[in-house]
């Protein structure tokens, strides 16, 4: 198991954004983290990132406790929905970032940032700045930037949120074909089922801030747990007549 | 909702970087306290140390009210031409083009960048009985340096760019749509201004003419150049509190200084009022 | 994006003739006046004013001060705009509305101010007789006074910078591996460059000019504490037109190219929104 989250609980003030969840990321899949607006998804994925502290509860990573270490420490690759780029940077020096704050020796980082810029299909834009690409390939700049440290885990933030229509299509299945390739152990919040139904191996559907359903798109569409769950996947609900 | 605008400051209060956090919190909130809140309690001790009696004797003294009444009238003139001319300026520059735009936007940052002793004696040598523009004066018997309009002037050189710098980005940001909306509804341009623009900039203005205000209540080197320091005549409050301390009344230099110190933090308390109001209508 | 220009237009006369006058008779009339004059001068004689001792001392002594002060304010200005505009304790409202107290006091009230706190009758003043550092009528009282007048200009001009800077790009340097020192280095600081530079130029420039605190705080002691503006109003005072000139002209001078400093700073921090 890539992550394992036990009884993760956080509150703000007196509203309960997370609520007792516990879940298991398997080892090279890629998850969804699937719900409505303020369903705390998005809290639950910067606990594990690290980028906040929960009130109960514990966070392993790869077998190890991650509970009590700064985000820095935690070698997780974090995607923003809108990106957070370094703008005052080029695309090759966002990507080399991670590397160099590890002080990995230049000729190294200068191999792995053109290993990523070929991975992402930017190659000619490494020279550019975030402000003269397009929302879809700053994404893409964001994804490799993550990537390149090699995290052990990959968290996304609705990565395709700020994106227009078509893009977020084309995106979403270039980024399970980039799953495909780079096997790291993913897990994205969405607040489109489309999307995670169609690219996750396994959903997590989260309500309120408690786990409603977890498994895979078939095994939520086929056996789904509770009302919320027919509801908010598009099925009518059982008790109502169909004519 | 609390998912969306909540600040996270989570990562920043753990372990050690909560330590770091605090420390150089208390390190900031200590270099303020010493240079900021310290002389002000200095200064009210030193001033409240004689007790009201040094009060009274201010409030008695003829070259003290004097001195007050003057400062008054320079910050009204202050606060009055420099509006007026201000908000002219300030529509210059945010709606219009033209030819030496760039010069006129730079000189107006000229106040902001010159000592004020030289503020005071360029406008000596210009207004003096042997300037320029002074021998006219001279000859027409009014006396503009060593006397009131000098002194004046001289507040209203240092005071001039603020208004037209708060004013200038407000106006930028309120556009052009809502003016050129009132315009196809008939609005002559003055109607325009008065119920669609002014309303939209004043706490911008009222932010910049206590700005203004400021500045004049406390201008000291231009005026000392410009008005020749004539006891009774035409020491404003900051001329007063100087010609004290130079006489060794410090009681006296304290006391005028307290009363200048608490018009001033009024002022900046409604600075801080406008700015907030500015913020909140945009 | 600024709203309110149209392209090309031109304002009308009477708007405008108001306006320029203004500004011209103001402002420009008296500079010309000052320029003129120290031409009518002649070269010799206004290098040789500016060249007597008192007038270098009086120059070189401004400038080191102005540059040790920006410097100064450089570093706590961006501090405490950081602190202010990022992290959250009790009290902070105030403490921000504080932050232009400086700006807002007559000067002759923060010099009376420091002279109470540091002067031989304070306990402050005592302490450090003994230990034998003088503060007022020497050095140290003036860079009191500097630091204090200058010091909301480099926090002012940098703060809505850095809250404006979203959160986001620390959150990604952080969780790609950098402490909070190698985040702020690498991401904040560069992109705090242009307001850092525009807001440490006018503390620069404000210390140049600097009268009213320092005449009470340093007194007027020549070939000792007796900066630029000071000499300039001693030498009106004792009617040596060219020493007054020839130092003012400097002056002006030296404003000019703050002036030109600043709009070049202000236009490349807008460029990169």
């Amino acid at each position: 198991m890539s992550i394992i989250i036990k009884n993760l609980s956080k509150r703000f003030g007196d509203f309960c954004a997370v609520d007792r969840v516990t879940m298991e990321v398997p080892h090279g899949a890629l998850v969804a983290l699937l719900g409505p607006s303020g369903s705390g998804k998005s809290t639950i994925l910067r606990l594990i990132a690290g980028l906040e502290q929960p009130d109960e509860g514990e966070v392993f990573l790869t077998g190890e406790e991650a509970t009590g270490l700064p985000a820095r420490k935690r070698g997780v690759g974090f995607v923003f929905q809108h990106y957070a780029l370094f703008k005052h940077m080029t695309v090759s020096e966002n990507i080399a970032f991670g590397l160099e704050v590890r002080k990995v020796p230049k000729a190294e980082i200068k191999k792995r940032v053109q290993a990523m810029l070929d991975l992402i299909q930017l190659d000619s834009f490494s020279h550019h700045y975030p402000s003269q690409l397009s929302g879809g390939q700053r994404q893409r700049v964001a994804l490799a930037r993550a990537l390149c440290p090699e995290p052990r885990v990959l968290l996304l933030d609705e990565p395709f949120g700020s994106l227009d229509a078509k893009v977020r299509y084309e995106l979403r299945s270039w980024l399970r074909r980039l799953h495909d390739t780079v096997h790291v152990t993913s897990l994205f919040v969405t607040h489109d089922q489309d999307e995670a139904m169609s690219i996750a191996d396994r959903v997590v559907l989260i309500h309120k801030g408690r786990l409603e359903q977890e498994g895979t798109p078939r095994e939520l569409l086929e056996e789904p747990a509770t009302p919320f769950v027919r509801d908010f996947l598009g099925m009518p609900p059982l008790d109502e007549p169909h004519w | 909702m609390p998912e969306a605008s909540v600040p996270s400051y989570g990562a920043w209060h753990f372990g050690p970087d909560r330590w770091r956090h605090r420390t150089v919190t208390a390190a900031t909130l200590a270099w303020f306290a010493v240079l900021t809140l310290v002389p002000v309690g200095a200064l009210a001790k030193a001033a409240l140390m004689g007790g009201w009696a040094p009060f009274r004797a201010l409030a008695a003294s003829p070259d003290a009210r004097h001195a007050f009444i003057l400062t008054i009238l320079a910050t009204a003139a202050s606060v009055l031409l420099n509006g007026v001319f201000g908000l002219v300026l300030a529509v210059l520059l945010a709606r219009y083009e033209f030819p030496g735009k760039a010069i006129l936007d730079a000189l107006l940052d000229m106040p902001f960048a010159i000592s004020p002793v030289v503020a005071g004696f360029m406008l000596l040598l210009l207004l003096g009985p042997k300037g320029l523009l002074g021998h006219f004066f001279e000859a027409a018997g009014v006396h503009v340096v060593f006397a009131i309009p000098g002194i004046i002037l001289a507040t209203l050189f240092v005071s001039l760019p603020f208004v037209v710098r708060e004013v200038v980005p407000v106006l930028k940001e309120v556009g052009l749509e809502q003016e050129e909306a009132a315009q196809t509804l008939g609005a002559g341009p003055w109607t325009t201004f008065r119920r669609v623009t002014f309303p939209a900039i004043r706490w911008g203005l009222a932010y910049g003419v206590s700005l203004t205000a400021a500045r004049a209540l406390g201008e000291f080197g231009a005026v000392l150049v410009v008005s020749g320091n004539i006891i009774g005549r035409t020491q404003t409050t900051t001329l007063f509190i100087n010609q004290e301390f130079a006489d060794f009344h410090f009681e006296g230099a304290y006391c005028a200084a307290l009363v200048l110190a608490l018009a001033s933090m009024l002022l900046l308390l409604g600075m801080e009022a406008a700015k907030r109001f500015a913020k909140g209508t945009s | 994006m600024p709203l309110g220009t149209r392209s090309k237009r031109r304002p009308p006369l009477p708007l405008l003739g108001v306006g320029v006058g203004y500004v011209a008779i103001l402002v420009v009339l008296p500079i010309l006046v000052l320029v003129a004059d120290g031409l009518k001068l002649g070269l010799t004689a206004f290098f040789k004013a500016l060249t007597a001792p008192e007038a270098l001392y009086a120059l070189r002594l401004t400038l080191v001060l102005a540059v040790f002060i920006a410097a100064v304010d450089a570093v706590t200005g961006t501090v405490t705009a950081y602190v202010l505009a990022r992290y959250r304790f009790p009290g902070k409202s105030l403490v921000n509305a504080m932050v232009d107290l400086p700006v807002a006091i007559p000067t002759v009230v923060t010099g009376l101010m420091l002279v109470a706190l540091y002067g031989p009758a304070s306990l402050a003043g005592q302490f450090l007789g003994r230990h034998g550092l003088q503060v007022i009528f020497a050095k140290p009282g003036i860079i009191l006074a500097l630091l204090y007048v200058t010091f909301p200009f480099v926090v002012r001009s940098v703060q809505p910078v850095v809250q404006e800077l979203s959160r986001d790009q620390e959150e990604a340097a952080e969780t790609l591996g950098a402490s909070r020192w190698v985040t702020f280095k690498r991401v904040i600081l560069p992109a705090l460059r242009p307001a850092l530079l525009a807001g440490t130029t006018l503390s620069f420039s404000r210390a140049l000019g600097e009268f009213g605190s320092v005449v009470i705080v340093a007194g007027n002691i020549p070939m000792k504490t007796q900066v630029a503006p000071v000499y300039i109003y001693g030498e009106i005072e004792s009617y040596d037109p060219a020493g007054a000139i020839s130092v003012s002209v400097v002056l002006l001078l030296a404003s000019l190219l703050a002036i030109f400093a600043l709009r070049r700073f202000k236009r490349s921090g807008s460029s990169d929104a």
